[in-house]
């Protein structure tokens, strides 16, 4: 608190009045913090919590912690298994979108050709269209390829709802990287590929680092089109297995709640390692 | 647009690779070609599954579609849109789906607001409660929905025991399974889970907030409320528009938590609009009707991004 007090041009051209009020903002921080995360905690204290004992009277804190609803989710229940076909849709979609949306973003970034404001507005527009809208003609074509009740075919619906917003992210910040280091590759005769590769992707770090965590967290996370698309268990995601699982029996929160522990915290850790760039990566990308 | 000068012109540098070096004509015709290979396979991908799905959508729209092999699909002209216009569950799904984007699209932006306004300036330990802001952002509609079902249980549920304690009543209150409880039970959620969003896109925001006017201001005696109205509210009116337009469209499209909170129930009363077309098609098998009422929301939701760019535009100039 001595540093911030200490700042004496923040007194000034704070954001909230003359003096800097760090006691005060800092007691809203802690509020708003704990609100946040408030039901999560209490989802982790559930999960360790017996499961006769969640029935009935309010849980604060389990009376006989125990890690019996992990074993049972995690082996009874396939779990590992969703985790597993989770997993491989979130990564093969984050993959696929951060290329195709990089290679996208640097041809709106960097060249100028007959039809690109219609291909922009044509990408753009789509953010107007929700993704659950599409859901029947989108069923009816992975119907029609095949593609019904598929992890891949999942992978291809979700790289494309994925796509207009990060292209429109990235091209932001690709136009912000000055062309004279581009110069000076394509001197040494640098393809169009390996500019990308070997000098656009590396300066944009902090933006593909954060489209990767939407995109991830987006692919791991999704329901509508999951639910639509698969049928076979063996091929559920883990939204789809938990939301299957409490239809199977309302009564196992148990289980439920150490389920929803293990969906939670990959994208919870993708996202602490990510969100060091997050606050740059915005204001340097297209949102400005 | 200023960054996009052209490459054209430049000496033969610039050129698809080493190999590449042949004769100028056939250089200039790759360089030509550059953007368009580069674009081709996001454009592929989204023209496949985003685009031509608008468009086909829109073409089920006018039949009464079966999706059971070999089934006819006799062509009913609009009669799937005047259809819309007299199913009482649709007037139902409107008002709950506006009720929704009403009530929760300004809450989350206040609060978002509120909270980057305390959070942009130096505060110890900032990055910690920024993150925790955050999370809930990123965890599963399935888990927060069940979560939150839980929270609101009728038996053991903790919203229930608080009340008890703050107003002596022992009764136990269904929550998910009223209709006003249940639409309260699905907003708590829907902006406990989208606060983040909007807080971390206006904390970028506030970076551009020029720090000299703000001073400028004060030195002249203006007030706490009429700074925020002259200077920072106006810094912010990209990052406003841009957040409302989005939270809109994400209240419009209003699906999980509805599913897996109150399934629409009791009686379809919580039933929001893409709910119940997904009903339509996927319970019904209604694929016609259903398809009529997405392209109806995709026509309004999108008048209406359009209108909100336009208006920004407008304050621009």
């Amino acid at each position: 608190m001595r540093r911030a007090v200490a700042k004496p041009a923040l007194s000034s051209t704070g954001l909230f009045g003359t003096r800097p009020k760090t006691r005060l903002r800092l007691a809203i921080a802690v509020v708003l913090a704990l609100l946040s995360v408030g039901p999560l905690i209490y989802m982790v204290i559930l999960s360790f919590q017996s499961n006769n004992d969640i029935e009935g009277d309010t849980v604060l804190l389990p009376t006989h912690p125990t890690t019996s609803n992990y074993v049972v989710a995690w082996t009874e229940n396939s779990f590992g298994h969703y985790f597993a076909n989770s997993f491989l849709v979130a990564i093969a979609t984050v993959i696929i979108t951060v290329s195709l949306a990089s290679l996208a973003a640097f041809a709106f970034a960097r060249y100028k050709f007959p039809g690109r404001e219609l291909i922009f507005y044509t990408f753009l527009a789509s953010l107007a269209i929700p993704p659950v809208l599409l859901i029947i003609p989108q069923f009816l074509l992975m119907d029609r390829l095949h593609l019904v009740d598929s992890l891949v075919g999942l992978v291809f619906l979700y790289v494309s709802a994925n796509l207009p917003f990060m292209i429109f992210f990235l091209r932001g910040f690709f136009a912000a990287i000055p062309r004279e280091y581009e110069e000076a590759f394509r001197l040494d005769g640098a393809s169009t590929l390996r500019v990308i590769v070997r000098l656009i992707a590396p300066l944009s770090l902090p933006a593909l680092a954060l489209v990767s965590m939407f995109t991830f967290s987006m692919a791991w996370d999704e329901f509508p089109l999951a639910l639509t698309m698969l049928n076979t268990p063996s091929r559920f995601t883990l939204p789809i297995g938990l939301s299957d699982f409490i239809g199977a029996h309302t009564t196992f929160w148990g289980p439920f709640f150490a389920g929803s522990v293990i969906a939670t915290v990959p994208v919870v850790i993708i996202f602490v390692v990510t969100q060091r760039w997050s606050r740059r990566g915005i204001s340097l990308g297209g949102l400005r | 647009m200023t960054t996009t000068t052209t490459l054209e012109g430049r000496p033969a540098a610039v050129s698809l690779g080493a190999a590449s070096r042949r004769s100028g004509r056939s250089q200039r015709a790759r360089r030509k070609a550059t953007p368009y290979l580069l674009l081709l396979p996001a454009f592929a991908l989204y023209a496949i599954f985003t685009a031509y799905p608008v468009f086909r959508q829109f073409e089920i729209s006018f039949f009464n579609w079966h999706i059971f092999p070999g089934a006819s699909n006799p062509f009913v002209g609009w009669s799937n849109y005047t259809k819309i216009f007299h199913d009482p569950i649709v007037r139902t799904a409107a008002w709950n789906s506006f009720l929704w984007i009403v009530v929760t699209v300004p809450l989350q932006i206040v609060i978002g607001l509120f909270a980057a306004g305390t959070l942009a300036d130096r505060l110890p330990a900032s990055a910690l409660w920024r993150a925790a802001i955050y999370i809930p952002v990123v965890t599963s509609p399935v888990v927060v929905a069940w979560v939150f079902s839980y929270l609101f249980a009728s038996q053991g549920g903790i919203a229930n025991s608080v009340l008890a304690v703050f107003t002596g009543h022992h009764e136990a209150i269904d929550w998910t399974a009223q209709t006003w409880t249940g639409n309260v039970v699905m907003w708590l959620l829907t902006i406990w889970k989208g606060v983040g969003w909007s807080f971390i896109i206006f904390l970028a925001a506030l970076d551009g907030v020029p720090r000299e006017l703000l001073e400028a201001a004060r030195i002249d005696g203006a007030s706490e409320p009429r700074v925020w109205r002259s200077v920072v509210i106006p810094s912010l009116r990209a990052a406003i528009t841009f957040v409302t337009v989005l939270l809109v469209i994400g209240a419009a499209q209003t699906f999980s938590q509805v599913y897996l909170v109150t399934s629409g129930g009791p009686y379809n009363s919580t039933q929001t609009l893409m709910s119940y077309m997904r009903q339509l098609a996927f319970i019904n098998f209604s694929f016609g009707y259903a398809a009529a009422l997405a392209s109806l929301v995709a026509l309004v939701l999108f008048g209406f991004s359009w209108a909100e760019i336009y208006v920004l535009r407008q304050q621009e100039l």
